[in-house]
């Protein structure tokens, strides 16, 4: 079954406060969320394994802290889309503003445009694939999870990285402290093939580059002169 | 041509210590440990100069136009009730002392327990810290606020919606502008699994939040922490001492139900030293720009103001209630109670030193700030299987619940002296100050005087 939620006339309360309370113990399965007009919060803290289509664009956190929910925007979204995501997938046709998937702990973000800056940062395990471009330190303190770009990297990517990997296709503008390009095995080809898929994009994974944590920060050190 | 006197030549050698006040023993020290290491010194604990604080306040006490109630037979109420701004839900706390944020890492999940324990059994609120909830303090307690940090280690929504409050937390009185740091010897399994972290690194957090930025996005953020958690519990906002007048008026300008303002005496389980005595404004100054800034948007009452940096005594707390904060926030205070820098810790039904411990870390009891090392002698903040035992939390839990009804007997006792049924009630009027810097900072006039340094000018 299908529920729509016009935004226009309705509000972004009501509509989470469904998806909170009401969804578990109804037949839908499918969420429409009409003239979002960027509204803020769209979609925050699911925990149901619905289908929740967005049509337009999106303010702050749309999809923030999702569970199990698939949550596609038709459009662009603001800041911090999909923050704290731990299961699920959210996926942007349109461009996302920075933040993206900020502090993810687990599932698929998938952005088919541009991300702006920090895509990614803190990230936790969550998987990021990026169709286009990411802005300046993106992956910046990123702990766990991939992010795949399939654009270029803007500067200081993956600043001081914990043990998230990044691939990138494009041209790295530079990295950041910590951050050092690696050779790539046959298990990055194989993640990378498999993120794409999941993402729906049909680059060939041999294209992608390999960045990840040098570690030479992981502990302190009074040589290194505060260049980190 | 002088001579010297006869009895002068023949003294007993005479040693000259002439301190310099520039460069003094400290001074050296410093200077000699930086050149020996080439690394800034990291510790625990808070500032430790002396600051204008509430040691420079007095209570006026009853008079002859005031009359005091009788100590033990006429009722003075404490309760506190935090968070009714907009949430369905406010927080109900029977004493306006609270647990400060301490997290799991820093300290070890037996005391968290003991912590959660003790605020259960005293009806009032702990608080997580900067590496998610533990089951152990969720369980024990029965008013948990959950904090939302720049790191976000541990953060989820399971959580969130396990939370009776939520804290943005912006920054720390120990180190506002600063992130957390948690040195690899307390990065055990249990720590690196709960913050997604290689096991044993010297974590550095981060100190800004990694999806919201100035206080136009703060709104914002609030209103998806309100949307994800249905508008049911009150949403905090923790700052560290520093702009205090514009933080407050942005935080509630924000939406924030609760302003939390930390001081400068605030204390934290690793951070630079230079950090924690350079950076930030004391308690007392900051709790008067609060109250102010409160004042001038009508919202005293209507956003509760919790101040904490060093409150120690009931008096501490009398102080503050009477300045305009609704409650206070305890942290180091409670890690002595649990016997920190004692010399001796209970286990095994019998007393055993410490001393050992803290010599091989170059410290004593009374003076150890080694938190950071995670090799506390008492089994506070560490993570070690065997130390950690040092602390029984039974027992820590006891001393806690012992500290705290010390305190509010105290707080109780000074708001009945100045003839007031609620500890709510204290007021300015009931305050004066000791020194010149206490007058000035908490705006309360000298004692024996009605001058105000400063009012009305400047």
């Amino acid at each position: 079954m299908e529920k729509t939620f016009d935004l226009a006339g309705g509000s972004v309360r009501d509509l989470n406060q469904f998806l909170h309370t009401g969804l578990a113990q109804s037949s839908v399965s499918r969420v429409e969320v009409a003239n979002p007009n960027g509204a803020h919060s769209i979609a925050v803290g699911v925990d149901h394994p619905v289908d929740i289509q967005v049509r337009g664009h999106g303010g702050y956190y749309v999809g923030g802290m999702n569970k199990q929910a698939t949550i596609t925007v038709h459009g662009n979204v603001g800041w911090g889309v999909a923050e704290n995501m731990m299961s699920g997938l959210v996926r942007v046709k349109g461009f996302a503003s920075e933040s993206a998937g900020a502090s993810g702990h687990g599932g698929t973000l998938v952005v088919e445009g541009d991300a702006s800056l920090r895509c990614g940062i803190s990230m936790k395990g969550i998987d990021i694939v990026v169709g286009g471009s990411v802005g300046n330190y993106s992956a910046f303190m990123a702990q766990a999870g991939h992010l795949v770009i399939c654009g270029d990297a803007g500067e200081g990517l993956g600043d001081s990285l914990y043990e998230a990997v990044i691939y990138v296709r494009g041209r790295i503008r530079s990295l950041g402290a910590d951050a050092q390009e690696e050779p790539m095995t046959d298990a990055d080809y194989l993640k990378v093939d498999e993120l794409l898929k999941r993402a729906g994009f049909s680059h060939n994974p041999t294209e992608f580059k390999r960045v990840a944590s040098a570690r030479q920060l992981y502990h302190w050190n009074a040589d290194a002169d505060q260049e980190y | 041509m002088n001579k010297p006197l006869e009895h002068a030549v023949h003294a007993p050698k005479r040693v000259s210590r002439e301190e310099s006040a520039g460069f003094d023993r400290r001074t050296i020290d410093y200077i000699q440990n930086a050149a020996a290491h080439g690394l800034y010194e990291i510790r625990g604990l808070g500032a430790k100069r002396r600051v204008p604080h509430f040691d420079d306040l007095v209570f006026l006490g009853a008079s002859v136009t005031r009359y005091p109630l009788e100590g033990y037979r006429e009722k003075c109420h404490t309760k506190t009730v935090l968070g009714t701004r907009f949430a369905k839900k406010p927080v109900e706390l029977a004493i306006p002392i609270t647990f400060a944020g301490m997290s799991f890492g820093s300290l070890s999940a037996r005391v968290k327990e003991a912590l959660g324990r003790a605020a259960s059994e005293l009806g009032t609120s702990t608080t997580t810290g900067d590496g998610g909830m533990t089951q152990e303090e969720r369980r024990s307690s029965k008013t948990l606020v959950y904090q939302c940090l720049p790191s976000r280690y541990g953060f989820n929504p399971d959580d969130l919606r396990k939370a009776d409050a939520i804290e943005v937390v912006v920054g720390q009185g120990a180190k506002p502008g600063g992130g957390g740091m948690l040195l690899g010897q307390k990065i055990n399994p249990r720590v690196a699994k709960m913050r997604t972290l290689p096991e044993g690194i010297d974590q550095r957090s981060a100190c800004r939040h990694p999806d919201w930025t100035g206080p136009d996005d703060l709104v914002i953020k609030i209103q998806e922490l309100r949307e994800i958690t249905d508008w049911q519990v009150p949403i905090y906002v923790k700052v560290g001492a520093t702009r205090v007048y514009n933080d407050v008026k942005l935080a509630v300008h924000a939406g924030a139900d609760v302003v939390v303002v930390d001081g400068m005496q605030g204390g934290t389980a690793a951070t630079q030293t230079a950090f924690i005595e350079h950076v930030g404004i004391p308690t007392l100054a900051a709790l008067r720009q609060a109250v102010e800034a409160l004042e001038e948007m009508d919202m005293r009452g209507k956003v509760q103001l919790v101040i904490s940096g060093g409150i120690r005594t009931g008096a501490d707390v009398a102080k503050a209630l009477a300045m305009g904060a609704d409650a206070v926030s305890v942290g180091q205070g409670a890690l002595f109670a649990m016997g920190c820098n004692h010399d001796s810790y209970w286990q095994d039904g019998a007393w055993h030193s410490a001393e050992a411990g803290y010599e091989q870390l170059g410290t004593a009891p009374g003076f150890c700030h080694h938190c950071h090392t995670g090799r506390c002698p008492v089994g506070i903040t560490t993570q070690d299987p065997l130390l950690e035992l040092r602390l029984d939390p039974a027992r820590g839990a006891a001393h806690l619940k012992n500290y705290f009804k010390t305190m509010n007997m105290e707080l109780t006792t000074l708001a009945r002296a100045c003839g007031k049924s609620n500890v709510h009630h204290l007021e300015r009027e009931d305050l004066v100050a000791l020194t010149l810097e206490a007058a000035a900072m908490a705006k309360l006039p000298l004692a024996g005087t009605n001058w105000i340094p400063g009012a009305g000018g400047l």
